[in-house]
């Protein structure tokens, strides 16, 4: 899958983000006045650019605000309703700490839930999809909400809670990487499934159906830079896990020590998520001849 | 709404024959006139007399080679595909604006330009690149199974089929209910073994695909083969002189005695 930018950025921001309100909102840190302001500042930049970036991939965004009609069926619509609901409810809880000096607890609570069901309803978004095997798995929701849980706890800073956070998410990373690379052969999908040629012997592509590229090629049989996965692998565990996680557990009440940790981790996370597009490997590559 | 229909009144559809495609492009090239020109924006081209050209098709045909498994001589097949208009279109439901939906009453899936967002999520969902985002458009283009010509009263009625059927030279395309067991289309399936692509999706295509017949195979390639071997294996009088002559010049003669 082509790995757009946009939606890198939407899905690591948001998610940090979204990770912090939920902490924020359980109260944890309790924060008020100029602190929270602070706090939910940093937060809703997080939460409200990562969405505003992922209208940026859109063709045709004048009909953005049609996404909120489809929640029946469509998780994208879902995560539409909810990301609003929780920046609502999170907001006049928000709103209550920084001008009234006051945590309605069950807003609160509200607030908390509904920005985590936002992280879920995200990654239903990848998960659901059967054409792309790699992500067609409980795994990709349970990272997307480690990694909200833990940036958050980062940002948040539970110097303790986020270092075991961190490598918790690192561990089920490296759990969930070992688990999805088999996973495109034991669905079964084949080149020879896919014409339905297989009763005849063994089918490769003679001759392309276009000289060019095109939409399908771009978008979802991406290949280039695959060779660095490795690379990749490393340094999305290194500086997304174990780099920020021993800053945090070694100078635990820096400040400057708690922003280099959460940049390292962002870092990683970016790595993290460009090899989530990168070497995820959509069917229709099958037709290809090419994955 | 996204939501799929229980059921349609009819599944109108596709039947493409694999043994009869000739690959000759011309559904391609049909659709994307008819296309341009009807139901929805254009069908867009970029850099199109340039050097990297590249546009919205709705159909393109792949050509594949198999090789038997028991050796033999490959066999090329032409393989057209568009839109298979599932019957459970994993496409539809995933479309947060309500722009893909699934037609009660023929089964065909169609995008409703003025609603979609050019989110690319059905193109993402749907396992046979059936759906392009036009990169001028901004919106999804899909196969519309001709709805604006197969009842258009306008047009002749030998003309109300899908533009790429009404051009195929070879016959290898055929339209029609394929809900309807006693429909041309239903008959062609049952008695051909029409498959479903991808089965494993379980998107329920409703176009089928007529598997290539298996072709005839002959230890010997003609019987007149024989009558063709060259009639002198060694040349003789003057060319057998010069044969020679070379020979001993070049020291091939001495091979060919050591070999024989």
């Amino acid at each position: 899958m082509h790995p757009a930018p946009s939606v890198i950025l939407f899905s690591t921001l948001s998610g940090m983000g979204f990770g912090l309100l939920a902490w924020l909102g359980i109260a944890q840190p309790a924060v008020f006045g100029t602190t929270a302001f602070g706090y939910y500042f940093l937060a809703y930049a997080l939460a409200v650019g990562g969405l505003l970036a992922s209208t940026f991939h859109l063709g045709n965004a004048k009909n953005a605000i049609k996404a909120f009609s489809q929640w029946k069926t469509s998780w994208l619509s879902r995560e539409a309703w909810i990301s609003v609901l929780a920046l609502i409810v999170m907001g006049l809880y928000a709103s209550g700490e920084i001008f009234l000096n006051t945590s309605y607890v069950l807003l609160g609570y509200l607030g908390a839930a509904l920005s985590l069901t936002t992280v879920f309803t995200t990654s239903m978004i990848y998960a659901q999809l059967k054409t792309v095997p790699r992500w067609n798995h409980p795994t990709t929701t349970l990272l997307f909400l480690l990694y909200a849980v833990s940036g958050g706890a980062l940002l948040s800073g539970h110097a303790t809670l986020a270092a075991v956070l961190l490598l918790l998410t690192g561990a089920v990373q490296l759990f969930s990487w070992g688990m999805a690379d088999g996973r495109f052969a034991a669905r079964g999908s084949t080149i020879e499934t896919a014409t339905g040629l297989g009763f005849m012997g063994k089918v490769r592509q003679f001759e392309p159906p276009h000289t060019g590229t095109n939409y399908l090629l771009h978008e979802m049989v991406y290949v280039v830079g695959r060779k660095h996965a490795r690379t990749l692998r490393v340094l999305a565990i290194v500086a997304g896990s174990i780099v920020p996680a021993l800053l945090i557990a070694t100078w635990r009440t820096s400040l400057v020590v708690l922003a280099l940790a959460a940049v390292v981790h962002l870092l990683g996370l970016l790595a993290q998520r460009w090899l989530f597009f990168a070497e995820a490997e959509h069917v229709v590559g099958l037709y290809y001849d090419k994955r | 709404m996204t939501e799929l229909p229980q059921s349609t009144e009819r599944s109108l559809g596709l039947v493409i024959d694999l043994d009869t495609c000739v690959g000759c492009h011309a559904c391609v090239i049909s659709c994307k006139g008819w296309n341009t020109e009807n139901y929805g924006v254009p069908l867009s081209d970029i850099d199109a007399y340039g050097g990297d050209p590249h546009g919205t098709f709705l159909n393109r045909v792949h050509a594949y080679e198999v090789q038997p498994r028991d050796g033999g001589p490959a066999q090329t097949v032409h393989f057209p595909k568009s839109c298979l208009h599932c019957e459970d279109a994993p496409c539809v439901t995933v479309c947060p604006t309500g722009a893909s939906y699934k037609r009660v009453e023929d089964g065909i899936v169609l995008v409703n330009e003025d609603a979609c967002m050019g989110c690319g999520l059905c193109a993402w969902a749907c396992p046979y690149g059936a759906r392009e985002l036009d990169q001028l458009a901004g919106v999804m283009k899909k196969c519309t199974l001709c709805v604006d010509r197969i009842y258009n009263e306008n047009l002749p009625e030998e003309d109300r089929i899908p533009s790429c059927v009404r051009t195929c030279p070879a016959g290898a395309r055929h339209f029609g209910d394929l809900s309807d067991p006693e429909s041309d289309v239903s008959k062609l399936v049952a008695e051909r073994g029409g498959m479903d692509l991808m089965p494993e999706q379980g998107t329920r295509p409703v176009n089928k695909y007529l598997p290539p017949r298996p072709r005839d195979r002959e230890d010997t390639i003609d019987i007149l083969a024989p009558f063709l071997d060259p009639v002198i294996e060694e040349p003789t009088g003057f060319l057998g002189w010069l044969d020679k002559a070379l020979g001993a010049v070049s020291g091939a003669n001495t091979d060919k005695k050591g070999a024989s």
